[in-house]
């Protein structure tokens, strides 16, 4: 993961409150088997409108995002996090973020800076009187700038850290393993595994009998 | 010391404690995988050189992608195919058990843990799915993580894990005729906001949960992360282990009895301390229907479409008149007046048999509004031939409405069950964001009683609509069996 300290870019004010991932990315994009190439569905249906401020030409090259309450909710898909870094955005700001969210975001390298929401209105005010103003996010000294706004994010310690040092979760667990196979030896013998597998009496399954004279719904493929 | 029951599952899995300021690294039992958020996690192991630790605690099925028809042909759009078989190859290099379509145990992933008996009281249960909550019914600790997460668990069997808070949420009392578990959980959420879970572990609790089924205890616990929770949690009771015993994968003979007597310990002791308390009397509840973009957008049945003008809050108000907007509704508009154009029974939330026999009972011997679409889903192909055994389809059929193989059909528009631009669905789902059944499509979530009376009536509609003949349900199960077992 690439190292983050510091980023400049312009900001865009994202004036939505419980934007849920199913907005930051519809399930039709979901079915990629690939980990990039996904900024073309960022916020797909918001952007067929072209008041949406990614749609104006002031902000479409933003890459810190300032939004409102409960960034992130719903879905656990983590194509939320990769369609904003591949559109372009290092940083998201908000006053509160799902829990799911912020945990991708940080294995992803994307910064989610908690901010107080009198300070996300003050950021707002700023990105929107002087459109294109870019913003300054040190995360060394958990400081938002944009013009003469200065306010502090919260961000904890150890996504910092990780963030900071651009490390790899999977690896920094792996130094750990001979604790893993030590918990695994004095588990309970009576915890289920999967394998072998158990099954009941096997069964034919054929399709449910097919519809007559109905109209099987709307088919629509993304 | 005292301890919460989250805190005691939490405890009992610590491979190593956190230090300075670092997670603890929690150890998993059960890893289960779906189609959509695991092929960059395999891709993953392979591009590290890194195996997967302990195929024999993950098991993955196919229900995101997967089309409710046509079963046996090759699936038509192609992408959707290529994620399928992608699951397929990867589960085949890394040794993983997969219920693929065509399966009697294939359905969606948060059925197919509980049916086969996999998912118990005690375990850390993890899924790319954030509905893996549902599992938080058994008394597990059980949540949904992002593609990288999966990846971790793949290779180490563990997730470096934030300390939570708790929550207790009590439900007392009983709940009146034609009140449910799905109508419980709707009515926590829109008290507690989307966000009013954040960083918390939710345990449910009184007499209202005592009294559920299981089923209905999924159906609450599923719905955790729509208040915004970590993870949903019901203590392990005589209800659970009757579930559980006899089922593939539970402990048998001495086993059993060794895990029974573990199970029982899994309770908050007396004198622990939440960090919260949210309590509701379960006697003050009727049907809920949500009227919004967001699960916290939710009302009684005998209410209105809010008048954003009357919100003090700013954010609460533009969010509304947005969703209003958005969901094609006049303020003040009386939620009975909502006619709908899609009736869709199924998903994670409520797609079992329990819920099948709820909305049975309700439609046997009548017929469908003309105007409506009416899609009933079983949550998996067990479920489905179980319904099949007791006559339910032939319920369903002649009533209508289309019967359907497993999946998440069209609780998400990912397969071919969408609603078209404009369209509006009664749903008993979890999620009615913009756009989550189809785009531009319009959501309102209901429980399975709502569900059947709005496709009688063609408006949302409660089962004491229907008029002094038909005989409100209760909201305790309507027929308790264990018949999966049988099926």
């Amino acid at each position: 993961m690439e190292k983050f300290t510091q980023h400049t870019g312009v900001g865009v004010p994202l004036r939505r409150s419980n934007v849920d991932t199913d907005q930051i990315i519809p399930a039709v994009y979901l079915k990629r088997v690939t980990r990039t190439g996904f900024e073309d569905a960022l916020f797909a249906a918001w952007r067929g409108d072209p008041s949406f401020v990614l749609n104006q030409d002031a902000y479409r090259a933003g890459s810190v995002l300032v939004a409102g309450p409960d960034f992130g909710t719903g879905s656990s898909r983590e194509h939320a996090v990769w369609a904003l870094k591949d559109y372009g955005f290092r940083v998201v700001i908000a006053s509160r973020f799902a829990d799911i969210f912020r945990g991708n975001s940080g294995k992803q390298g994307l910064l989610a800076a908690q901010v107080a929401q009198e300070d996300v209105e003050l950021l707002w005010k700023v990105l929107e009187t002087r459109p294109g103003t870019e913003v300054t996010v040190d995360l060394e000294a958990r400081t938002v700038t944009a013009d003469d706004v200065v306010v502090r994010f919260q961000v904890d310690d150890y996504t910092r850290w990780r963030l900071m040092e651009g490390l790899d979760d999977i690896g920094l667990t792996l130094q750990h393993v001979d604790e893993i196979t030590a918990f695994e030896q004095r588990r309970e013998t009576w915890r289920p595994r999967t394998l072998p597998a158990k099954h009941l009496p096997p069964v034919e399954v054929r399709p449910a009998r097919p519809v007559v004279g109905l109209e099987l719904g709307t088919t629509r493929l993304g | 010391m005292a301890g919460t029951l989250a805190e005691k599952v939490w405890d009992a899995h610590v491979v190593r404690r956190g230090t300075d300021g670092a997670p603890d690294l929690l150890y998993i039992d059960l890893h289960l995988v779906h189609e959509v958020t695991s092929p960059q996690a395999f891709e993953g192991l392979r591009l590290t050189g890194r195996p997967l630790r302990r195929p024999d605690l993950t098991i993955a099925t196919e229900d995101h992608n997967t089309p409710t028809l046509d079963i046996d042909r090759p699936i038509a759009d192609t992408t959707s195919r290529t994620q399928i078989e992608t699951l397929r190859r990867n589960a085949a290099e890394f040794g993983v058990r997969i219920h693929s379509l065509g399966d009697a145990d294939q359905g969606i992933v948060h059925q197919v843990g509980p049916q086969l008996g996999l998912t118990q009281p005690g375990l850390t249960v993890v899924c790319g799915d954030s509905h893996t909550s549902t599992h938080g019914a058994f008394g597990a600790l059980a949540f949904g993580i992002g593609t990288s997460e999966v990846e971790h668990v793949l290779a180490t069997q563990t997730l470096p894990l934030a300390p939570f808070r708790t929550m207790a949420i009590t439900v007392d009392g009983q709940l009146p005729p034609g009140a449910t578990a799905k109508d419980i959980i709707l009515a926590i959420i829109a008290k507690i906001g989307t966000g009013g879970g954040q960083g918390y572990v939710l345990e449910y609790r009184g007499e209202a949960i005592r009294s559920l089924s299981m089923e209905g205890r999924m159906t609450i616990c599923n719905m955790s992360i729509e208040a915004g929770a970590r993870a949903g949690m019901i203590a392990p009771d005589e209800t659970t282990f009757e579930y559980l015993k006899g089922r593939p994968h539970a402990p048998e003979g001495a086993d059993w009895d060794a895990a029974v007597e573990y199970w029982r310990t899994l309770r908050t002791d007396d004198d622990a301390v939440f960090d919260a308390e949210v309590v509701l009397e379960a006697a003050d509840l009727e049907p809920f229907v949500t009227w919004g973009t967001n699960p916290g957008q939710g009302l009684p049945l005998s209410g209105s479409v809010p008048v954003p003008e009357e919100i003090a809050d700013e954010n609460e108000r533009v969010a509304a008149e947005r969703a209003i907007e958005y969901m094609g509704l006049t303020p003040g508009q009386p939620l009975r007046s909502i006619p709908v154009d899609t009736v869709f029974i199924g998903s994670c939330t409520n797609g079992r048999i329990e819920d099948l026999r709820a909305v049975a009972k309700v439609i046997e011997g009548r017929r469908k509004a003309d105007d409506v679409r009416v899609l009933v889903v079983p949550s998996s192909a067990r479920v489905r031939l179980q319904a099949e055994a007791e006559g339910l389809d032939r319920i369903f059929l002649d009533f209508g409405a289309e019967w359907r193989n497993a999946g998440c059909s069209m609780c998400l528009g990912m397969n071919p069950d969408q609603l078209a631009p404009g369209e509006r669905s009664a749903s008993t789902s979890n999620r009615n964001f913009e756009g989550r059944q189809g785009k531009g499509g319009r959501t309102h979530l209901v429980s399975p009683l709502v569900a059947a009376a709005t496709a009688i009536r063609g408006t949302l509609s409660s089962v004491a609509d229907l008029g002094p003949d038909v005989p409100v349900p209760d909201g305790s199960p309507l027929v308790r069996t264990d018949a999966l077992q049988s099926a």
